[in-house]
């Protein structure tokens, strides 16, 4: 096949952070290559890179041969190289029309409203997706919204289309739907850029798989030499997946007793209706529920963030049902959030400052009046060893952290006064394997000491791995309870829309 | 008597309207700007002066145009290459607004200049009850009436305008589009403060055609206030800008006729209303039927890692 483009020793820094060191590899004419990382490996720097967002410290690019200097994104549509961010760069309040002119090629200053329409009607029709062109994007689902960024790149007539996690947010159908859709770009010659750590996607739909690690390409393999172990082994490295052993006994003394819980929202319907629930001593308890069920108000409610409108929560014999989020965290519920970066650090503080948020008022921090700083550095040495956080120099910010580092950031943090009851709402959310694996650990480790866990996450292998008991919710209320030795994923589906309403609890 | 209060609330209204529609095209780009009334000053001064030394009303409009464009552009200058903070930025410019004219308009103070005439449209002034109001005035009002739909548009109907909604909106998108984030930014901010300018000149070549210190006297602020009452639209400005010119117009009739209530009062209420404007319109943005520009008052950086 010849190759289209040329990566060779890239390199890219921000201050403090190598994001990228020594990156090379090539895409073919016509071929899906998967570049494969961890959170952190630098695999969206190298493509903002590519589309000319970043500048690269050195190394060369080139396409067809001839070498390329993008200094902005316009340069690089304009040699047919073309994005759907990770983040959509859609505008929520603009409809789809507008969204997709935006980023045509040569549109006059006044331009033909119905010959536009058509043209883009046509793409539409072309792979039968569900779009109405006067629809805001903001009343769009994700997957719809990602449908108007491949339309876009199309037709711009974009050779080169670049992928960064398109499937994250989408349900498997959707996924389905899209891969039918790259195979049929695929074939008209279109080269694919496809960025993911999903491995049952990467192995089904790549040709060649370029694994990142620590912002270097340590290697590129071809369809047929690799498989789902071979890669999460390159991914991972000499980063042994950690072993822990889950806990079985279980005390029988409950620390957490919610009767009848119901939460109004903020346009006053009900986020939780009637809820009950026991949580024991050491136990896990996963609730499953297609995300907006009410977990994320269960977890509110539990840490103190939003008021309870009915209903009683007691933490052993303290009633904490109208307690702050400062006084839950005192009698012992630690949380992690859903959105870690924007309620769960603070993103322009350093580690050692994001690590005593919570505990700031402990006399060992204070001196008097004042912070005592050498003991909050001594406190965020221990903990970034301890939890194996890998940070940029003293003192930067800790938004320039990955997602998988931010999120130990929060954990450590929250684990660091043994909390009797930890509320995780989706804790591995856009984890790479590695860091899931370590919250795993932390979290059936926990459960050792006798912390009980509520774990929320929408990943059903994880709460089938992880939980000594299923709640499944629907609609702001506990619909059953399921056994996660004795369940399957398929009864558990059910239940999450609805359908059934128990099994043995 | 109705004739002539909607007269006078269309003449009071104008310097409002201009004011708002520029601070409407600075923040449908993403910037705030808190300048306005500085920038009405450096415009009434530079429109009067203008026409005081060239005796042309056209040159004097022009140098409004140019003397806020070049003001506005030290906002631009800061708040989009060098990113600085754009509430700072502005309130500095009117401060400086209000100081530069006050200097250079020492020489100015009790000269006198034939003011803009009425220009009737045949037919259309001789309408009962709006003809005087609408169609026997002069030629800055005709143009405020045609640079509100033609900001509409500019905005809704033009490819430069929907690039500008999207520099506002969400500057990265319209990035990755190929859309000049700073220049569309830079001047947008510039050319709205040229409106900004010209609203200042009306103040002194039609309503009183004199140069006084300070004689904006708050109506910047008005109009930085009547952006969220228009929900960041230009016919919605227009109606904002007239129902000041009208509360106005009114209380000038009461001063004239004369009636128990205080003159301090009555001067006082369109500053009242500016802020019931205000809080309501605050309490709407707040019930989520948002249309406030997403990326407003955010500095863009490219290799910002947010």
């Amino acid at each position: 096949m010849p190759e289209l483009l040329q990566i060779e020793h890239i390199r890219k820094t921000f201050p403090g952070v190598i994001a990228l060191d020594d990156v090379s590899f090539t895409v073919a004419t016509g071929e899906i290559h998967t570049i494969l990382g961890e959170n952190g490996a630098g695999k969206s720097t190298l493509m903002n890179v590519l589309t000319g967002l970043y500048h690269p410290d050195s190394g060369k690019m080139c396409l067809d041969g001839t070498e390329v200097h993008f200094t902005s994104p316009r340069d690089s549509l304009a040699c047919g190289i073309g994005m759907v961010h990770q983040h959509f760069m859609l505008v929520p309040a603009h409809s789809v029309f507008e969204n997709i002119l935006l980023a045509l090629d040569k549109v006059p200053l006044l331009y033909n409203r119905k010959q536009y329409q058509q043209k883009i009607q046509k793409i539409i029709d072309t792979f039968e997706l569900d779009l109405d062109l006067d629809t805001e994007v903001w009343k769009l689902s994700i997957g719809a919204q990602q449908w108007i960024e491949l339309i876009k790149l199309l037709l711009r007539d974009c050779r080169l289309l670049i992928l960064d996690e398109p499937t994250a947010v989408l349900t498997p159908q959707e996924t389905d739907r899209l891969f039918r859709v790259l195979r049929l770009l695929q074939e008209q010659g279109k080269s694919i850029i496809f960025i993911s750590h999903k491995m049952r996607e990467v192995v089904e739909i790549s040709d060649r798989v370029t694994v990142l690690k620590k912002g270097r390409s340590i290697s590129t393999l071809d369809r047929g030499s690799f498989d789902r172990e071979i890669l999460a082994g390159l991914m991972i490295g000499q980063d042994k997946i950690p072993e822990w052993q889950k806990n079985l006994q279980m005390s029988e003394n409950i620390v957490l007793d919610i009767r009848n819980l119901s939460v109004r929202n903020d346009r006053g319907l009900a986020d939780l209706d009637q809820v009950s629930l026991q949580l024991k001593e050491g136990e896990i308890l996963g609730i499953a529920g297609i995300a907006g069920n009410g977990q994320k108000a269960l977890a509110e409610a539990l840490t103190g963030l939003k008021p309870v409108t009915r209903g009683k929560i007691f933490a052993g014999e303290v009633d904490i049902t109208h307690s702050t989020a400062r006084s839950s965290y005192i009698s012992g519920i630690a949380h992690i959030p859903e959105d870690r970066k924007s309620i769960g650090i603070a993103p322009d503080l350093d580690v050692a400052d994001n690590l005593i948020m919570k505990s700031y008022k402990n006399p060992l921090f204070r001196r008097g009046f004042f912070q005592n700083r050498g003991a909050i550095r001594r406190n965020a040495e221990d903990k970034v060893s301890r939890f194996a956080i890998k940070t940029g120099p003293d003192g930067s910010p800790v938004r320039y952290l990955s997602g998988g580092n931010i999120q130990k950031v929060i954990i450590a943090r929250e684990l660091s006064e043994n909390p009797r009851v930890l509320v995780a709402l989706y804790p591995t959310r856009g984890l790479d394997i590695g860091s899931a694996e370590y919250i795993h650990k932390v979290i059936v480790e926990g459960a050792g000491r006798g912390m009980s866990t509520i774990l929320i996450a929408e990943d059903l292998d994880e709460l089938l791995k992880l939980s000594d008991r299923i709640a499944v919710m629907f609609r702001g209320r506990i619909i059953g309870y399921a056994d996660p030795r004795r369940t399957t994923r398929e009864e558990i589906g059910l239940m999450m829309s609805g359908e059934r309403q128990d099994q043995a609890s | 008597m109705v004739e002539i209060l909607l007269d006078a609330t269309v003449r009071a209204g104008t310097p409002i309207l201009f004011a708002t529609l520029g601070a409407i095209l600075n923040e449908r780009a993403g910037i705030i700007n808190l300048g306005i009334e500085g920038l009405m000053l450096i415009g009434a001064l530079a429109g009067f002066a203008g026409t005081f030394y060239s005796g042309s009303l056209l040159i004097g409009v022009l140098c409004a145009f140019i003397a806020a464009f070049v003001a506005g552009s030290i906002h631009a200058l800061i708040t989009v290459p060098l990113r600085g903070n754009q509430i700072v930025s502005g309130l500095a410019l009117t401060m400086f607004g209000i100081g530069v004219t006050a200097l250079f308009g020492r020489g100015m103070v009790g000269e006198t200049i034939v003011g803009l005439e009425r220009i009737a449209l045949p037919g259309l002034s001789q309408l009962p009850i709006v003809g005087r109001a609408l169609f026997q005035q002069d030629l800055l009002i005709y143009i405020s009436f045609i640079l509100v739909f033609l900001i509409w548009f500019f905005l809704y109907r033009t490819r430069i305008g929907l690039g500008l909604r999207t520099v506002g909106e969400n500057p990265a998108a319209a990035d990755t589009c190929g859309i000049s984030v700073s220049l569309y930014r830079f001047l947008a901010v510039t050319t709205g403060a040229g409106l900004v300018g010209i609203g200042g000149a009306y103040l002194s070549l039609a309503m009183t055609p004199m140069w006084i210190e300070n004689m904006s006297a708050g109506r910047g602020w008005i109009a930085v206030a009547l952006v969220i009452f228009s929900g960041w639209s230009s016919h919605r400005a227009m109606l904002g800008a007239y129902l000041f010119g009208g509360i106005t117009a009114m209380q000038l009739r009461f001063q004239a006729i004369g009636t128990d209530i205080s003159t301090h009062i009555l001067q006082m209420l369109p500053y009242i209303f500016t802020i019931l404007v205000l809080v309501v319109s605050t309490i709407r943005l707040q019930k989520g039927s948002s249309q406030q520009p997403q990326g407003l008052g955010q500095p863009y950086d490219r290799e910002d890692r947010k």
